[in-house]
């Protein structure tokens, strides 16, 4: 059986329809059982910038991008200028044939240092900084051109289906290229036709001209394209699939986990966790009555952490969505819900820092800053999600984790997160077990909210309940919640307070505090999203008899030093895989654990890891060609 | 069976100067709690930072002490988690009006169904004595270097701009006065805000007990007219009865416009009352129908441990 493994790339301007072409793209094949790793890049713009779409395709589970593109999908001159030489050899550019003479210089959004680099190289190669010039390098490569004029197939289709209005509608470039696409692979086309249904099922009439569009597009280039190698005849789908962006993987773990309080203010890439939430804010409850998530939008996010945490005062499990600069925000609360023992879960989608750094683009630059929030010593847990999949039932995890510890959770997410969307095994709500800890629903009269007790964990009242009377305060404080300032008392709550770390890490089972996928010489220890390239990586390098470890640490605070000391015991090199510039793994890692990085692997160009480049880096390692920081620089 | 004041005073040791004007403010809330007969484990105090932020450690319900400006953030959180709850937010001028002033304005659009108390006394006490948001541009308080370079901001016009829905004034040496205005702001199915205006008798010394009795005003038959006047004395008509556009306009003008009187006539009492603007638990209530009736505090999240939450039909929808 042949093994599929297929990159598809669109571009376009910003506002262009890019995404809902790659949406299209990416459910049509997941409908043919295929397996599907998308990501989407874009510019801090709302129209005109560059953006793109790129969706890798494969028989079996995928956990990352790669470098080579097989097959770009092309509606205007910039995309073809900025990915031309992605394109592999033997695959494939889709463009729009009246682009041929479009200079450089007249696409005003391509940036002097970008212009700079490809004038260089057209005049390396002898080529006119132009389309053409591009193209010609691509095909001298071998890669084959599949001209089409975008106008004229709207003309003729305007004719005929006798619609004067499609030839101007130039926002159907997108449909045009995506059917042009499926066409040219031969991607049966009934499920195009299901999943524009699909998509546009509240609009009959958009969705008929989509219709007609995608149909004689598809038609188009089945009918005139030739030799194209790479052919999509669909494979065996899996029951229960789900397509799933990054952001929808949190979300449905907190409905699910029984999050009903998200205070919020708007973060890129943050939001759209809480506006998905507050789209399904009415929630059905197996054999009650319906529960909602009152999602709220407030005017900073300090207030978003404020609410939080006075929800969670009430015994509602509460939580807020934010990123880095949101975050930075929230630390000053952060210490008041740790001096008083608060359960609230903050997830964290981090960006390119540091200030607002590159808005919209990849980074892991919140790790420290994240176990290290908050000024004061307090108890508090730093969580990291690998995989989308993951992070449904990770986010289950840190709300028992805040309530059985009485601490806030810092849940870390990252761009690459949220704007990935993946193929992957139905959520199993089953799966996800719900601990609130010592949560009380009756007091008796005497009641202490913050008592010594023998593991420091104090019966916690909640606002509202007979006898359960409490005072909270961010000063020091007594076991009745009231200010003290004796020098005894503020040694023992303290004391109190953090001993909760050796109790997490006693308490949480090992295999979810780092996971290990096996300890060889040279072992890699990485975190959050980065994980996915890995292991696409290390696949790729074991088919060539190369074998590399891989710890994936997950409980980022407080360290599980002891567990993943002795996991390295006998591995004699280790490589930090990272996206941020300081390695700040390796940071932590030597802090707790007294041992030295060797390699770091690091990217902060603020685009995503590629497996490609991971396998590149850990290859100059083994053949000990690598520099100890060997820096990634894909993407554009 | 309703308490007595005295069953809402803790046994915590009260170290605020003597002679502040805050023991007022705070016996006043005790008393109006007590007038309401509202239980005690409903009920919860929030505070802000400096000394005003001690005031929920004084009071028998559950007390929140929470951050410099913030106070407001964490009461509308539990509000709307836990809406049978009555909560009373308290915080100083500064941290009101200047740290928090970004949270005034956004819970006035809001108008969720709790009373918010403002100690006014023109300075920041407990880091001895600095200029507050409401000192005057130009006075100059015995703490202070040199004379304050600040405009003061109005805190009635602001609540008004903002949207609280009941505002008032009151004095904390007419305590009887003040506990009515809290009783009255508490049953206000809406925002509250009340300014209290305060003595501190240790770092402003201009706007003293005294200056507030009009001392310095002396007639010639040596009687003192004080600076305070009540509102309600006055035939000042606070309400909107009719809920129309024209009829708020016209409230909310005059209040503005006896918002900026000071000096030798300083008016307390209700400026602004519009009991029709809908509260935010009742906008919740709107677009999640059960949402008062089963609020967050109150659902059940999990049934042996297992999820309760069927999400079965949004999977439905990203399963291909």
């Amino acid at each position: 059986m042949s093994s599929v493994d297929f990159t598809w790339l669109i571009g376009g301007p910003q506002g262009s329809g890019v995404e809902s072409g790659a949406n299209i793209f990416s459910r049509v094949c997941a409908e043919m059982g295929y397996q599907i790793f998308g990501k989407r890049e874009f510019y801090s713009n709302i129209k005109g910038e560059h953006s793109y779409f790129t969706v890798r395709i494969a028989d079996k589970k995928i956990h990352s991008n790669v470098d080579d593109v097989n097959l770009m999908a092309s509606f205007d001159a910039e995309t073809i200028f900025r990915h031309y030489d992605e394109v592999v050899s033997g695959g494939g550019i889709i463009y729009d044939s009246d682009l041929d003479g479009i200079k450089t210089d007249a696409v005003h959004t391509l940036d002097a240092p970008f212009k700079e680099r490809l004038h260089k190289e057209l005049e390396s190669k002898n080529k006119p900084f132009t389309i053409a010039g591009v193209l010609e390098i691509a095909k001298e490569k071998g890669v084959k051109l599949f001209p089409v004029s975008f106008k004229s197939i709207l003309l003729t289709l305007s004719e005929e289906t006798e619609n004067p209005r499609l030839k101007g509608l130039i926002r159907m470039y997108n449909v045009i290229g995506v059917s042009l696409s499926l066409g040219l692979v031969k991607m049966p086309t009934d499920s195009l036709q299901k999943t524009i249904d699909n998509i546009f099922s509240n609009k009959p009439e958009i969705a008929k001209i989509n219709q007609q569009t995608a149909n004689y597009s598809y038609n188009y280039a089945a009918a005139k394209f030739e030799n194209f190698d790479y052919t999509l005849p669909g494979t065996q789908k899996e029951p229960g699939t789900l397509l799933v962006q990054g952001f929808q993987g949190t979300a449905l773990g907190k409905m699910a986990c029984g999050c009903r309080l998200q205070p919020y203010y708007p973060i890129t890439p943050a939001s759209d966790e809480s506006v998905f939430l507050e789209s399904n804010e009415i929630l059905e409850i197996n054999g009650d009555r319906p529960g909602s998530t009152a999602v709220i939008q407030t005017e900073d996010e300090i207030c978003a952490m404020g609410m939080t945490i006075g929800g969670a005062l009430t015994g509602t499990r509460s939580a807020t969505c934010t990123s880095g600069p949101g975050f930075a925000l929230m630390t000053e609360m952060l210490g008041w819900a740790g001096i008083n023992e608060v359960p609230i879960v903050i997830t964290n989608y981090q960006r390119s820092g540091p200030s607002t750094g590159l808005p919209t683009r990849h980074g892991q630059d919140d790790l420290l800053f994240a176990v290290f929030a908050g000024h004061g010593d307090f108890p508090k847990i730093v969580y990291a999600s690998g995989e989308i999949e993951e992070s449904f039932y990770d986010t289950g995890n840190c709300f028992n984790y805040a309530d059985t510890f009485q601490v806030p959770v810092i849940h870390l997410m990252d761009k690459f997160h949220a704007s990935s969307v993946i193929t992957c095994k139905r959520f199993d709500t089953e799966k996800i077990s719900i601990d609130r800890g010592l949560l009380l629903d009756k007091v008796e009269d005497g009641y202490r909210r913050f008592e010594f007790t023998e593991d420091g964990i104090s019966p916690r009242s909640r606002l509202g309940i007979d006898n359960g009377i409490f005072w909270d305060t961010g000063d020091e404080s007594d076991e009745t919640g009231h200010i003290t300032e004796d020098p005894i008392l503020r040694v023992k709550m303290m004391d109190k307070r953090m001993s909760r770390l050796e109790l997490i890490s006693k308490r949480i089972p090992n295999e979810e505090q780092a996971v290990s996928f096996g300890i060889e010489d040279y072992t890699i220890i990485s975190w959050g999203s980065t994980i996915g390239p890995v292991k696409d990586a290390l696949d790729m390098l074991k088919k060539e008899g190369i074998s590399i470890g891989l710890i994936q640490l997950k409980l980022m605070h407080p360290f599980p030093a002891d567990y993943v000391s002795s996991l390295l015991k006998d591995a004699k090199t280790i490589i930090d895989v990272e996206a941020n510039h300081s390695g700040q793994l390796g940071k932590i890692f030597k802090q707790n654990i007294s041992r030295d990085v060797d390699y770091f692997i690091l990217k902060y160009s603020g685009r995503a890891m590629t497996s490609t480049e991971v396998y590149d880096a850990l290859k100059k390692i083994v053949q000990n060609k690598a520099e100890k920081r060997e820096v990634l620089m894909h993407g554009a | 069976m309703a308490l007595k004041p005295a069953e809402f005073k803790t046994d915590v040791h009260n170290d605020w100067c003597p002679g502040c004007g805050d023991f007022g403010i705070v016996n006043a809330i005790q008393m109006a709690l007590a007038d309401m007969g509202v239980q005690r484990d409903k009920t919860a105090i929030f505070s802000g930072i400096g000394c005003s932020g001690k005031t929920s450690h004084y009071i028998n319900t559950y007390g929140v002490h929470t951050l410099h400006g913030r106070v407001l953030t964490f009461a509308q959180g539990a509000k709307i988690a836990n809406p049978e709850m009555t909560i009373v937010a308290v915080g100083g001028d500064g941290d009101g009006l200047g740290i928090g002033a970004g949270h005034f304005v956004a819970a006035g659009r809001r108008n969720v169904n709790m009373t918010y108390i403002i100690f006014d006394n023109g300075v920041y006490g407990l880091t001895k004595g600095q200029a507050s948001p409401t000192l005057k541009l130009g006075e100059k308080t015995k703490s202070l270097p040199s004379p304050n370079t600040n405009s003061n901001v109005n805190p009635i016009g602001l609540a008004i701009a903002s949207g609280f829905t009941f505002v008032a004034r009151g004095y904390s040496y007419d305590i009887r006065h003040l506990k009515d205005l809290i009783v009255q702001a508490v049953k206000h199915p809406g925002l509250s805000f009340l300014d209290v205006l305060q003595p501190c008798p240790t770092y402003n010394d201009l706007n003293t007990r005294d200056w507030y009795a009009g001392a310095d005003l002396m007639d010639e038959a040596q009687k003192r007219h004080s600076r305070i006047y009540k509102l309600e004395e006055t035939g000042y008509e606070p309400t909107v009865h009719y809920d129309s556009e024209i009829e708020i306009n016209e409230k909310l003008s005059q209040a503005l416009i006896k918002s900026l009187e000071w000096g030798n006539k300083i008016p307390i009492g209700v400026f602004y009352k519009n009991e029709n603007t809908t509260p935010y638990t009742k906008r919740l209530q709107d677009k999640i129908p059960n949402y008062l009736e089963n609020p967050p505090a109150k659902q059940n999240v999990s049934k042996n441990g297992h999820s309760n939450t069927d999400i079965s039909k949004i999977l439905d929808s990203l399963e291909v």
